[in-house]
Parts: structure tokens; sequence; C-alpha cells
């Protein structure tokens, strides 16, 4: 309630500042040459002191991936992507792991301090523990004392594959199977990085948890991985923001996100992503392409994700929800906006199989410029899905004349028992709300702001407090100068 | 122009408003043809007219609204010619429309919407500005003056209000701005008699001799509640007859008939 | 000038359907109508390589992604159908005795026998295609095939390379024909399955009004596949009624294919009531060209057993100020799918349209399935498009309502069910028709007695 009260000063106050994230940090890299093969994914799996079955899990991926095809069927437009001319594998130089804070590379955390997330001040104020990837490798991790006492392992991907390597062989690829489609499959073989999460039984996690990216190096694509658990009766919040800096070469971000659900466990599972978007021609932004997937196992057991989406050049994301568990529930609020050149073919798949199982989508997109977004969402009631209640709810806000706003939402029902819902809405903000605002002193730019915020006010809503003041201010920036 | 040499040259100008020979167009169509009007300081005036005379025009050409183009004339505000100012600069100047027709805002609520445009305007006028609490405490005792519940605060604005709700809203934001020219547009439209005491109250509640109001009506019912010092009738785009409250009883017993195909 | 020897097309797809298709036009090219046409034939030659090329569509191609014609390829269409089968009495929708304007097509071929032209107003041409374009070819030149524009859809295609006959209704500038006109199509196929693929054409110059009633009926004799295409002009200020029944036989294939063009202020009041069939697929385009053209359009469907029902519509408004309203409601029951995939496209200049669209389905069985995929594509800001779908069981609490107030359970299920359809019937003009509309329902679903 308070985030949405401090809407227009935000706004105000950033109305001339352009994306502050962009700079490159100059830091020693560890890079592996240039392109992609199987002596590439055998070198990442040696720097990282993987076991056995890893190394055969990858290289499993990486053999299907030349037979899959690319996904062509999104509405998105780019040129063809040259897997060999990128970098896989980049650490930065600075010896074996550090054990606290102190130990870590004060250039890194310069930069951290830069992107605005200076851990010795997160770690006091805010309470969320921190687990910042810088490129490929994790850096540090905060608070795994504090959340150790709970039995709750949070920590990088690589150290869960040394630690608690049962539970990862046990979970790793269960939800997205490297099969899936060819980004996932890629994210297999190559991946480097990501966050991993348990949650033991009837645990609540009592902080929420976040995790930061950068990609650094030229042409290195991120490829994280993250697996979240949460077992019987947990509960887990966990936040997700991205930055990137100003390049001029496109960069390929093609993550994989798995969560389980188990029975009474809820994740909720939040993205405000702010990846560089492309300059006003459309050049050099981010692609962004993840597979988001959660399995609602579990008897009662809940996933909700929650995005705000303002960057990267080209987004493919349909983060779902499969659910397996009788009385689950799935959700998916978003709010994309398209400014400029940028394109986004993104939304989400509810799969019900288990009974009484319930969806809630809410899905807001703004576009503005000539930018073209799509939303393209699937509910696919299942014959066994009795009792199924799904209720969509996606509505397209335009500015200008330029650009695009297309909804192609797929409803596919088996069951005579269940309930689907669709409605879906294409307006623009009208100059009647615009001169009633302005009647009552409010500036053109500030009105703008006021009643988009209004419009995506239903899923700002869903964010944790954190996040819902940089969304807001990410809304207000994301659409500067494009009413008027 | 800042707001702080505004607030210096307000007691100077004899009339609050001043409308000299103005002319302009919706679409091509002439719809003022040399409107004449002046209002002092702590006046209120009513502008009765038949339809289609030009009335919400003259509000949207005052305020500043797209789409009304001043083919000829002016318009002062406190002196000044207030043609060339944009909405918002009018407002923070001390103009208000209460709409005929307040638009719906969804998703944001009145309590924002109303910090948001009390802070434009106290800005505007070099004031500090107001945190969420001052600004919910400012409301709050506006609204006990008013009779508005906690209720109406909370929804989004306009959103789902009946006719009713809508304008004591519009009343309710015009308590809180505090301007010093405030434009009623057909306030009474789509109102029974006790919304229409209500709302009447409270824009009675308002009047003193530092504001002025410019009362648009159609009916003479509402100036029964809202009394005028003056009443003028605006027959094809012109103010053809000036004079007291009498004047409206007149106009309810005798209709406009006298005066369409009158002006010349 | 004759046209050149037939020459089989280069073929990517070797089905045998396919082929047997493409075989049938290449054995008959030459007493289809129209052979001394050159622009006809140049149509139908390009039309049959595009079939051949892309062959019958497959659910592969996104537009087919729920329907698969399997069914259908797994019969020999290849004999073409005869039109002079004998017809004892004619299934109609309009009270006897109420006068009007019929048109009846066998198999696809016209029939003066069955019809009834004697009273036509003045300005008003109706009759049989093929007589058409051995009389005066040069009246169809820029309408036939014209319409349809650059629509590669493979069963149009197939429409075009084998058409032989089919309704031609024009109405000249200004003129209103008060009573409906109806066209009944009739299938039979008492020896071998039969295709037969009529080609309508309906053009309404400026100001015309007029009302035309579609029924497409079988007599019971055997498996037939009725592939039509009709192409629709309304003209500045026309206004057209144009309702369908599709009530074949239910072993019959049915694929229709309708491309309407909407001038200026034009506007076309579009219904849909699919009963039939063992497949029937619903495609309808509409552009609305000129500013103030409104088009509505409306269906319902009632599907058991295992059949199968596809409606596909896009409507694209190209122009300002253009309004679209479409309202599709069916029942589906035992192992029947219906799929409604309805398309609102409007352009970056047509600003100040709006388009609404609404599908609603009722699923009775376990095993029923309905597939929707209402679908938005704007590229204007100031417009107003809204789309809902909503696919489930009868509201339980109005069920709940009726049974408290004595109503047997499956009594009330008939009456809410019929509620829920008769809706959409009774937002259509033709009000001589509404009757027997409800009449079919209501026979629907006392066949369909459910606990």
């Amino acid at each position: 309630m308070a985030a949405n009260v401090e809407t227009a000063e935000q706004v105000r106050a950033i109305a001339a500042e352009k994306y502050k994230y962009g700079f490159i940090t100059d830091i020693e890299s560890d890079t592996a040459p240039k392109g992609l093969s199987e002596d590439i994914v055998r070198l990442i799996s040696r720097k990282k002191e993987e076991p056995e079955w890893l190394l055969a899990w990858r290289l499993k991926a990486f053999r299907h991936w030349p037979t899959m095809a690319e996904p062509t069927w999104a509405n998105v437009d780019f040129p063809a992507i040259d897997y060999q001319d990128a970098y896989y594998y980049s650490a930065p130089k600075s010896g074996s792991k550090p054990k606290s804070l102190d130990e870590v590379d004060p250039e890194l955390l310069r930069t951290y301090e830069k992107l605005g997330i200076p851990l010795k001040e997160q770690e006091l104020l805010a309470g969320v523990a921190v687990d910042a990837v810088f490129d490929s490798v994790s850096v540090a991790t905060t608070f795994k004392g504090k959340l150790e006492e709970k039995g709750i392992i949070f920590c990088s991907m690589s150290e869960a594959v040394q630690k608690h390597p049962a539970l990862v062989q046990k979970y790793l690829g269960s939800v997205v199977p490297a099969g899936d489609n060819k980004h996932a499959c890629l994210n297999s073989a190559v991946f480097t990085d990501g966050s991993f999460v348990y949650i033991p039984k009837g645990v609540r996690c009592p902080m929420e948890l976040s995790t930061y990216f950068r990609i650094n190096a030229a042409n290195t694509g991120q490829f994280e991985r993250t697996l979240i658990i949460a077992d019987a009766g947990s509960y887990v919040s966990y936040l997700e923001g991205c930055t990137a800096p100003m390049r001029d070469e496109n960069q390929l971000h093609a993550a994989v996100v798995e969560l389980i659900a188990l029975d009474d466990a809820e994740i909720k599972y939040s993205t405000v992503q702010n990846w560089y978007p492309g300059d006003a021609e459309g050049r050099g932004g981010i692609y962004n392409f993840v597979t988001k997937r959660g399995a609602c196992r579990g008897v009662n057991s809940k996933i909700s994700w929650t995005q705000v989406e303002t960057g990267s050049a080209i987004t493919w994301k349909y983060p779902s929800c499969i659910l397996q568990g009788d009385n689950s529930v799935g959700e998916f609020y978003s709010i994309a906006i398209t400014n400029n050149r940028q394109q986004a073919d993104t939304g989400t798949k509810m799969i019900h199989l288990g009974r009484n199982t319930r969806s809630r989508i809410v899905s807001k997109g703004i576009s503005a410029g000539r930018a073209q977004q799509t939303y393209r969402g699937l509910v696919r009631i299942s014959a066994k899905a009795a009792g199924a209640r799904n209720h969509t709810q996606c509505d397209s806000l335009l500015i200008g004349d330029a650009c695009g706003a297309h909804t192609v939402p797929y409803i596919e029902s088996k069951n005579r028992s269940a309930t689907v819902e669709h409605e879906a809405t294409t307006s623009k903000i009208s100059e009647d709300q615009l001169f009633y605002c302005r009647q009552r002193g409010i500036s053109q730019e500030d009105a703008v702001a006021l009643v988009v915020n209004g419009f995506c006010r239903e899923v700002l809503q869903q964010l944790p407090m954190e996040f819902a003041v940089e969304a807001q201010k990410l809304v207000g920036i994301s659409l500067e100068g494009s009413v008027g | 122009m800042t707001g702080k040499s505004a607030k210096k040259s307000q007691g100077k100008a004899k009339y609050m408003l001043e409308i000299k020979n103005l002319h302009a167009t919706v679409d091509g169509k002439e719809i003022l043809r040399g409107v004449d009007l002046s209002i002092a300081p702590g006046e209120v005036h009513a502008i009765m007219g038949p339809n289609g005379s030009g009335k919400s025009t003259l509000a949207y050409v005052m305020t500043g609204r797209e789409g009304y183009q001043v083919t000829e004339g002016e318009i002062l505000f406190k002196g000044r010619d207030i043609l060339a100012m944009s909405p918002e600069v009018r407002a923070g100047e001390g103009l208000f429309l209460a709409f005929q027709y307040p638009v719906e805002i969804p998703g944001v609520p009145n309590t924002t919407f109303l910090k948001e445009a009390l802070n434009a305007v106290r800005q505007y006028r070099g004031e500090p500005l107001l945190d969420a609490m001052q600004s919910l405490r400012l409301v709050r005792q506006k609204m006990k003056e008013l009779g508005v519940t906690e209720e109406l605060l909370k929804r989004a604005v306009n959103t789902g209000f009946s006719g009713g709700e809508k304008k004591r809203n519009e009343v309710l934001q015009m308590a809180v701005l505090e301007p010093a020219l405030a434009v009623l547009d057909e306030t009474d439209s789509g109102l029974d008699i006790d919304a229409l005491k209500t709302v009447a109250d409270g824009v009675n509640a308002l009047r003193g001799p530092d504001r002025s109001m410019l009362v648009i009506t159609h009916y003479q019912r509402l100036l029964d509640y809202i009394v005028p010092d003056h009443v003028h009738v605006l027959a094809q785009g012109r103010v053809v007859r000036s004079g007291g409250k009498e004047l409206a009883l007149e106009l309810e017993r005798d209709g406009y008939a006298a005066f369409t195909g009158a002006a010349a | 000038m004759r046209p050149s020897p037939a020459r089989r097309p280069k073929l990517m797809d070797t089905t045998t359907p396919t082929l047997s298709f493409v075989d049938q036009y290449g054995a008959s090219r030459d007493d289809l109508p129209g052979g001394a046409l050159p622009w006809l034939c140049a149509l139908r030659e390009t039309a049959i390589a595009g079939f051949a090329a892309s062959g019958l569509p497959t659910p592969h191609a996104e537009s087919w992604k729920y329907t698969s014609l399997r069914p259908m390829k797994k019969l020999d269409f290849s004999h073409s159908a005869d039109g002079a089968i004998s017809i004892d009495s004619l299934p109609t929708l309009l009270p006897h005795g109420q006068g009007g304007h019929r048109l009846v097509f066998v198999n696809g071929a016209f029939r003066a026998d069955l019809s009834l032209l004697d009273n036509l107003p003045k300005g008003v041409q109706a009759g049989s295609l093929a007589d058409l374009l051995a009389r005066d070819p040069a009246a169809l030149e820029d309408t036939l095939g014209c319409i349809a524009g650059n629509d590669v859809q493979p069963m149009l295609a197939l429409n075009t390379a084998l058409m032989r006959d089919g309704l031609v209704l024009r109405i000249e500038t200004g003129v209103t024909v008060p009573m409906p006109i109806e066209v009944i199509y009739i299938g039979a196929a008492p020896d071998t399955p039969r295709a037969f693929h009529p080609r309508n054409l309906i053009v309404l110059e400026p100001r015309a009004r007029a009302t035309v009633i579609e029924h497409h009926a079988g007599l019971g004799a055997g498996p037939y596949l009725a592939n039509s295409v009709g192409e629709v002009q309304v003209g500045e200020g026309a206004a057209l009624h144009h309702y369908k029944v599709q009530a074949e036989d239910a072993d019959a294939f049915h694929i229709a294919t309708a491309h309407v063009r909407l001038a200026r202020d034009a506007f076309f009041d579009g219904f849909i009531l699919s009963t039939g069939a063992r497949l029937a697929r619903h495609e309808v385009a509409v552009r609305m060209t000129g500013p103030g053209a409104e088009c509505h359009l409306n269906g319902a469907y009632m599907l058991r057993g295992e059949q199968h029902c596809d409606i596909t519509t896009a409507i694209e408004h190209e122009a300002p100020h253009t309004s679209s309203r479409e309202v599709f409601r069916g029942v589906i029951d035992d192992k029947a799918r219906a799929v409604f995939q309805g398309r609102i496209v409007v352009h970056p200049h047509a600003q100040k349209s709006d388009g609404h669209q609404l599908s609603k389905a009722l699923l009775l069985s376990d095993q029923a399935e309905i597939d929707a995929k209402p679908e938005l594509e704007i590229y204007a800001d100031d417009v107003k498009c809204s789309h809902g779908a909503t696919a489930g069981d009868l509201d339980h609490g109005a069920l709940f309502y009726l049974r408290s107030r004595g109503i047997p359970e499956a009594t009330a299920r008939h009456m809410l069910i019929e509620a829920f359809l008769t809706d959409s019937i009774r937002r259509i003009a033709a009000e001589g028709l509404c009757p027997a509309l409800i009449a079919s329902v209501g026979a629907w679903l006392s066949r369909s007695v459910r606990p």
C-alpha cells in the first residue's frame, strides 16, 4: 500500500534518469576459448570440480542439442544466433572461494555498490540474503549462517552440487528435462551457476531470498540454472532482479528455473527484470530466452509467479505451473512493458492435472514506441482434472499508433466440471483521463505514470515491498517520452 | 511566471475573471461567438442556457482542454492571460473544474490521486510538499466537513461510483485543492434532490471573499440551493442577458424560447 | 484460345487423398464450366498447383492445429457427384406458404425444377453460377476469385479448381429485397462417397438490403464432402443478413470458407447454427475496408457422438470507426469436440474501432472437449477491443434454483441449455426463421436424455 502512495514522487525524481546501470567493470576474467564444443562442456565441469554423474548429464544434453529445432513460432523477429561466436565460461580471477565478505575482491564489491546492492549495507538494513552472481561464478553468499539454523539451504548451484549432491541429483531436470526445448537443452549442457534453495519440512523461510545477476565479459551468454525445493508444509519467497551493462553485441540469456512444491508447501517467485533493451533503434540489447516451470507436486501446494519485465531486446518466456497435486494452486501476475523497438512474446502455461486445482492469470501489457508485444497463454484442463477453476484477465494498454499488442490464449478443456474464464481487453490512456489529471495540476508525464500504475496495480500489489518500489520506478522510466 | 509572482499580483486585479470577446471553435464549427463576462472575487455567478449554447465549451476553453481553438478574445484570470498556459499550470494558478461527467481512473486510489494533485499545486506555488500521512490528515478533515465517507477514499477514482458519489468526489477535490475560481459544469445533472442538497451544502461551505464560482446549469433548481449573485444567459455562443437571481426564476417560468434566435 | 494440355503439377505431398483430388482435376478439367475463359482457366490452374503443393491441411498448420482431417482422408472422394438425383421432399426452414424465393442445389448442381425464382423484385439477379459462366461471364471476371484475394488455404484452392456451380446473387444499387432468399444445398451419395464444391458469390451494390438463408442438409444416403466457398461483397451503406444452418448428414463432411468484404458504412449480420456432419469447419474471414462498417457474427453449435466442429473466424478492422461483435455459444456432449478460433485484427490506422468477441461452451459429458483460441492483434491505440471465453458446466446455482421450485433435474438441465442456446438465436433479425431454429434446438435436446 505504501509503495503505491509514493509512486509519482519517485517517478518525478527519476524523470531525467538514463539507464544508470550501463557500465562495464574492468576486472581480470578467466575466460574459456570462444565457441561451443564437447571440450568446453568438459572444461566447465572440470573447473567446477563436478562429480561424474553431472558431467554425464551435461554431455547427454549437449549431444541431444543439435537434433533439436530452434523454436520459431513465437511472434518475434531476430537475426539467427551464432552459438560459436560466444564465450561460455568466464570467472573472476580472485583465487579460492571467499569465506566471508571481507575476502571478496574489493573491485567486485564496488561493482555491486554501483548496482545499488552494497552487500554490507544489505546485510545490515534489509535483512535480505543475497546470492550475488558475478558472471559465471557465485561470489559471495550472505546470511548463510542464519538460514542454516533453520535448516534452509540457500547457496549457489555450484556449491549445492558439492555439498548436497543427493538433493540436486534427485530434482535437477525433473521439471524441465533437457529435451524440453532447444534453449533449455543448451542450458543443461553449459549452465555455470545459479541458485539452489531447499526449505525443509514445516519451515517458513523468515526472509525474502534474492539474487542479482550481471553479464559482464563481452559475448558471455548467461546460462544460470536455478532449483528451488519447498518440502512439505514450507514457505519461501524468492526475488530475482537483473541488470546488465551497455554492450553493442547481442547477449543471450537462456536460463532455466525449476520449482518444486510438495504437500502444503508454497513458493512465491518474483522477478523484476531490467536488462538493457537495446538503443532507441533496437541495437545491442539482451536476448532473454528463459524456461521457468513450477511443479505443484503435493496436495494443497501453491506456486506464484510475479514478474515485471521492462528490459531486454527480445523476451521469450512462459513461466508455467504444472498442477499435479489435488487442490493445488498456480498463479501468474505479470506486467510487461515494451518501448522503442523491443519485442516480447511472453505468457504462461497452466496445466491442470489433479482434482480441484485452481489457476489465476493477470497479465498487463503496455506497448509504446514501435514495440511489439504478444501474450501467449495456455490453460489446459486434462480429462481427469475434475473441478478445475481458471480465471484469466489479460489487458493491453497501447500508447501511440506505431506499436502492437497481440493476445493469443489457448484454452483446452477436456473436463466438464472445470470452469475456465478468460477475458482480454485492449485500450489506450484516454484523453479524458489525462485532461482530468492535468486539470488537477498534474503534469502530462506524471499523469501517464499515474494512470499506467493504476492499470498495473493488481500486479504491483503482488510484489514484495522492496520490489514494488523498484518496479514502479521502472514503469515510469520505461515509458519516458512515449506520450506527447 | 512562477506561482510566487502569481500570488503577488493577486491582490491587484479588480476582477478574479475577465472574459473579453471570446470566440472559440470545435471541429471547425464556431461555438462561442463573443462571450463577455466579469467575475469579482467572492462572487458566485450562474450561467444558464439552452442545449448547444456553448456552456460546456466555455468551461473547457477556460481550463485548456485540447480540441478547442480560440480564434479571438482573451481570458484574464487574476489579471493574467491564461490562454497560453497548459491545463496543469492553470490549475496551479487556482482554477478548478468540477466535471459534468467525471472520468474513471481504474487502479488509482482516491487518496493517491488527491495527494498527487495537492502536491502538484503546492509545488507550483513553491509551498512545502506533503507526505502521505499529512495529505491524508488534510483530506480527512475536509471529508468530515463534507460528510464524505472513508470508504469512498479507498476506492479508485470515480470507478464504480454512483452519479451522486462522483459529484461529491468533485466537491471533495475542490475542498482539498482550495481553488481561487471554481467552475461547476452542470453539477446537478443526474442527481436526485437529496444528493443535490448534499452537494450544494458542500459547495456553499467553500464560498468566501477570496474565492469565486461560476455555476453552469440548465435548470434553475440548483440555484435554489447555491444562490448566485449574478445570473447570465448564454445563447448561441454569447451572453445575451444578465441579471440578479430573479432572472433564474424568470427563465424557469418562461423557458429559453425568447433567447433562441434572438442573438444577432 | 485453348488452354495448354493438362500437366500434373509438381507434388510435395504424396498422400493418396491429395493425389486423388489432383487426378480428378486432371481428368475433368476440360469439362468444367468456363473452359473457354482464359482468366478462369488460369485461376483454376494456379489453385490446383497450390493445392498440390500444400496438400490437404494437417494439424501442423497453426490454423488447423485442433482439427485433423484424418476421418475424411480415409475415404475416396474421387468421383464427382450427381446433381440429377430425384428429391421427394425438400427440407425447408421457412414456414410453408410464405412465398419468398428459393434456390436449390443438389450435390452442388443447380436445380431449376426445385427452385422458386418467379417473384424476384426488379434489380435482383439470382441464379446458377454455371449458367452465368455460359451466358455472361464478363459479369464475373472482376469478382469471382477476387474477394477471396490472396487466401491460399488448401480447401479454398481445391474449390476454385473443381467448382462447377453455386449461387450467384447480385442486388443493384438501392434495391431492397423484402422477402428472405432461401438457398438449399442437399448432399446425397447413395453408392459411393462423393465430393462437391459449391462456389457462391453474393454482391450487394451500395445501399442494397437483403436476407439470405443458407440451409445445408443431406438425404441420409452416404458420406459426402461439401466443400463450399462463399465470396460476399457488401457495398457502401448496404446491409446483408446471412443466416446459415448446417444440418448435414451424420457422416458427411462440411467445410465452408467464406470471405466477406464490407465497404464504408456497410452492415453484415451473420449467423451460423451447426449441428450436423461428422466434421464441420466454418471458416469466415471478414474485412472491413471502409469507415463506419459494422459486422455481427453470431452462432451456436450442438455436438454429440464423435462429432467435430471447428469455427475459425478472422475479423479485420482496416478502417477507422469500424465495429464488430461476435458471440458463439455451444453445447458439447458424448465424445464430441468443438474448436473456436476467433481472431480480431485492428490495423494501424483503424482508430476509434471496437471489436468484442465472446465464446461460451458447455461441456455435458466427461469426454467432451473444447479448444478455444480467441486472438487479438492490435496495432492502433485509440480502440476498444475485448474478448472472452468460458468453458464449463451449467451454472449450478441456476440449476439448484429450478430444482428447488420442484422442477426435475433432467428438465431443469434441458431448460437451461435451451436458454443458453436460444439467447444467440433470438438475436437474429429474420423472425420467420427463429421458430425453426428454436425447434431444432428443442429436437436436439430431447434426443439427449441426461440425468
